[in-house]
C-alpha cells in the first residue's frame, strides 16, 4: 500500500479541539465537517488540502477528546495520509478505524518541508521525500491493522468477517 | 502481574499477558454519549447487525449538550432515543436523569472493580478509581464493539506513581494530578497506564481518586488506575448489583518506571494557557486577571468540590465583573447539594448554577468565552478555543483555587484568603 502527496506540516500536540471545533459537532456530515478542518490553526487549510495532501507534525498528534470527527473531517478534507514523530491513541485508533493511514515517522519534521512530495509506503514502513531524494525510516503497521485500511476502515473489515447470516 | 495486566488477562480470558501483546479481550460494559453516541449508532447500522451484542451491558448517556441547546443536538438527542428504545438498552440517562457521563457511570454502579469499560469519550480513564480497567476509544470502534462485545487493545505498560507526605490546607488531588501532568508532559504516558499508590492515595476519599484518575489522559495515558481498597469496597456496595472480583496489583509487579513523590512542600498548581503541562505553582501567575471561573465537569464537579467552593465564598462576594459558574456534575450531586443548602451559599455570593451538563468544559454551551476574556476553571482541558473563542484564555485549577480567584477577581492562593 503507498500513498503519495504534497506535505502541509504542523507542530507538536495538535489536538482534536482545533482539529474540529466543539461547535461544529453537531453534525454527522463529514464533508460539513471537513469545510471547518483545522479553521483555528490555519484557515486556508481546507482549501490548501482539497487536491489531496499529507500531514506532517510533530508529536503528540491528536491529544485530547476522542471525537471521531476529527479523524473523519480530515480525510474528508483530502487528507491521504498523517505522518507525525508520535499519535496520541485515540486519535491513532480512530484514524486507523475510518481508513485513514497514519505513520510514526522521528525523523519526519527535521527532514520535511511546505509542499515536499511524499510516496509513504505502509507495508514496508518508509517514507521517501520525493522532492529531497530522502528516504525515511517509520513504523510498519501489524498487517491486522494494514487490511483494516486497506478495506476502507473497520466498518468493510467488519463487513467482510460476517457470515450471510449476520454473525461474526 | 500489575492491576491493569490482570483485568486485561481476566478479560481476555488468559492466565497472563505482558506489555505489548495485543489481546481480543470481552468487553464488561460500554458507554456512549450525546456527542460519540449518534455516530456510532449511525455506523453500527453500516455494519449490518441487527442487535447489540448485549443491551444490558451498554450505557447511554446525554450529557454534552442538555437539555438540547440548539434543534441539531435535539436530533441528535432523538436518535439516540430510538436507538435505546429499539435495541432495548437497559441503561439510558435522559436529561434531567443523569448528568455527566463518567459522574453517572460512577454513581450508578456501572463501574465494578476488576472489569474492563470502554467509552466512546476519552476521559472513561475516570474509572481506575474503583480498580476498574477503563479506556477510551472512538464512535466507530464502539460501533464494533456494540457488534461484538469485543475489542484488540495492546497491553500497556505501566507507569506508578506513589505518593507519600501531607498535603498543606487547600492543596489536594486536582494539585497533585496538574504536578504530575507537568513533569512529565502532555505526551508522558502515552500509551501506557498510569497506577498511583502510596499513603496519599490510600488516605483520599473516592471523589480525590476519581479526580486523579480523570486527568491521565491529559498526559496521553490509556488509563489511570488505583488498585481497589476498603474505601473503593464501601463506595461501591449501596451502587453495585451481582458478584464483584476485584483484583489489585502484586507485591512484585513490573513497572516500566516509578516515580516517588512527596506532597507536603506542594503548592496549588495552574495550568496555563494553552495546554495541560504548562503547569506553575500558583505563586507565579497570581493577580492575573480573570473573567469567569468555572467549577464543574468529570473532573471536579462532585459534591466534595462543592463543599469547598461554598466554604470558600460563604458570606463573601463574587467580585464585579466576574461570573461564578457552578455545574454539579450529576443530578446526584445536585441534589445533594441542594439538600446541604451549597447552592443557596453559592448563589447568595453571586454564583450561577447550572443543571448538570459537560457544556461550559466542552466549549458547548453554558459558560463560553468571548475573544480576549481569562476563564479559570476546574476542569481539564485550557487547549485554544476549548470554551469558546480561540482567542480566550484558560487556566485550570483545584475548585479551592478557582472559587478563591472569584472572590479576588484574579488568580488567588486559596491558603492566603
Amino acid at each position: 500500500m503507498k500513498v503519495r502527496g504534497k506535505a502541509v506540516i504542523f507542530g507538536d500536540s495538535v489536538n482534536t479541539d482545533v482539529i474540529i471545533p466543539s461547535k461544529y459537532l453537531t453534525t454527522l456530515d463529514p464533508n460539513e465537517l471537513a469545510k471547518h478542518v483545522m479553521e483555528g490553526l490555519d484557515p486556508t487549510f481546507y482549501e490548501k488540502a482539497r487536491g489531496g495532501v499529507i500531514i506532517v507534525a510533530g508529536k503528540n498528534f491528536g491529544c485530547g477528546s476522542s471525537r471521531e470527527h476529527a479523524p473523519i473531517a480530515l480525510k474528508h478534507a483530502g487528507v491521504k495520509c498523517i505522518i507525525a514523530k508520535s499519535f496520541a491513541r485515540i486519535f491513532y485508533r480512530n484514524a486507523i478505524n475510518i481508513g485513514l493511514p497514519v505513520v510514526e515517522c522521528v525523523q519526519i519534521l527535521e527532514k520535511t518541508d511546505n509542499d515536499d512530495e511524499l510516496l509513504v509506503n505502509l507495508a514496508v514502513g518508509e517514507v521517501v521525500n520525493l522532492t529531497k531524494n530522502l528516504r525515511l525510516q517509520a513504523s510498519k503497521l501489524p498487517n491486522f491493522i494494514l487490511e483494516i485500511i486497506s478495506a476502507g476502515g473497520l466498518v468493510e473489515h467488519l463487513k467482510r468477517r460476517l457470515g450471510k447470516n449476520g454473525k461474526l | 502481574m500489575n492491576i491493569s495486566e490482570k483485568i486485561l488477562a481476566r478479560a481476555s480470558c488468559r492466565k497472563e499477558v505482558s506489555p505489548g501483546e495485543i489481546v481480543e479481550a470481552n468487553v464488561d460494559v460500554a458507554m456512549v454519549n450525546d456527542i460519540t453516541g449518534p455516530l456510532a449508532i449511525e455506523t453500527f447500522r453500516k455494519i449490518g447487525v441487527k442487535k447489540v451484542w448485549d443491551n444490558t451491558r451498554i450505557v447511554m448517556v446525554l450529557d454534552h449538550q442538555v437539555p438540547a441547546d440548539s434543534a441539531k443536538s435535539a436530533e441528535l438527542h432523538k436518535m439516540m432515543r430510538r436507538f435505546a428504545k429499539e435495541q432495548n438498552i437497559r441503561y439510558f440517562y435522559d436529561v434531567g436523569l443523569g448528568g455527566v457521563c463518567h459522574q453517572v457511570m460512577v454513581e450508578k454502579g456501572h463501574v465494578r472493580p476488576g472489569e474492563l469499560i470502554l467509552g466512546a469519550d476519552s476521559h472513561t480513564c475516570t474509572y481506575g478509581a474503583l480498580g476498574a480497567f477503563g479506556t477510551g476509544i472512538g464512535s466507530t470502534e464502539m460501533a464494533a464493539v456494540f457488534a461484538t462485545g469485543k475489542i484488540w487493545l495492546k497491553v500497556p505498560e505501566t507507569i506508578k506513581f506513589n505518593v507519600a507526605g501531607e498535603f498543606q490546607k487547600f492543596v489536594g488531588a486536582k494539585d497533585l494530578i496538574l504536578s504530575i501532568i507537568g513533569q512529565i508532559g502532555a505526551d508522558g504516558a502515552n500509551y501506557k497506564a498510569m497506577e498511583f499508590d502510596g499513603p496519599v492515595i490510600r488516605n483520599m476519599n473516592i471523589s480525590d481518586r476519581l479526580t486523579i484518575c480523570n486527568m491521565a489522559v491529559e498526559a496521553g495515558a490509556k488509563t489511570g488506575i488505583i488498585s481497589p481498597d476498603r474505601k473503593v469496597m464501601a463506595y461501591i456496595k449501596k451502587r453495585v448489583d451481582g458478584q464483584i472480583k476485584p483484583l489489585k496489583s502484586d507485591a512484585d509487579a513490573r513497572y516500566e518506571k516509578i516515580f516517588d513523590l512527596d506532597v507536603s512542600p506542594l503548592e496549588p498548581q495552574v495550568a496555563c494557557p494553552s495546554s495541560v503541562d504548562n503547569v506553575k505553582p500558583v505563586s507565579e501567575v497570581e493577580g492575573t486577571p480573570i473573567d469567569q471561573a468555572f467549577i464543574g465537569s468529570c473532573t471536579n464537579g462532585r459534591i466534595e468540590d462543592l463543599r469547598v467552593a461554598a466554604k470558600i465564598v460563604k458570606g463573601k462576594k463574587v467580585k464585579n465583573n466576574v461570573r461564578l459558574i457552578i455545574t454539579p456534575a450529576s443530578r446526584e450531586v445536585y441534589l445533594q447539594a441542594l439538600r446541604e443548602g451549597l447552592l443557596e451559599t453559592l448563589t447568595e455570593a453571586g454564583a450561577c448554577i447550572c443543571n448538570p451538563t459537560c457544556g461550559a468544559c466542552f466549549g458547548g454551551q453554558m459558560g463560553l468565552l468571548a475573544d480576549g476574556e481569562t476563564c479559570i476553571s476546574s476542569s481539564n482541558r485550557n487547549f485554544t478555543g476549548r470554551m469558546g473563542s480561540p482567542k480566550a484564555d484558560i487556566y485550570l485549577a483545584s475548585p479551592a483555587t478557582v472559587a478563591a480567584s472569584a472572590l479576588k477577581g484574579e488568580i488567588t492562593d486559596p491558603r492566603r484568603l
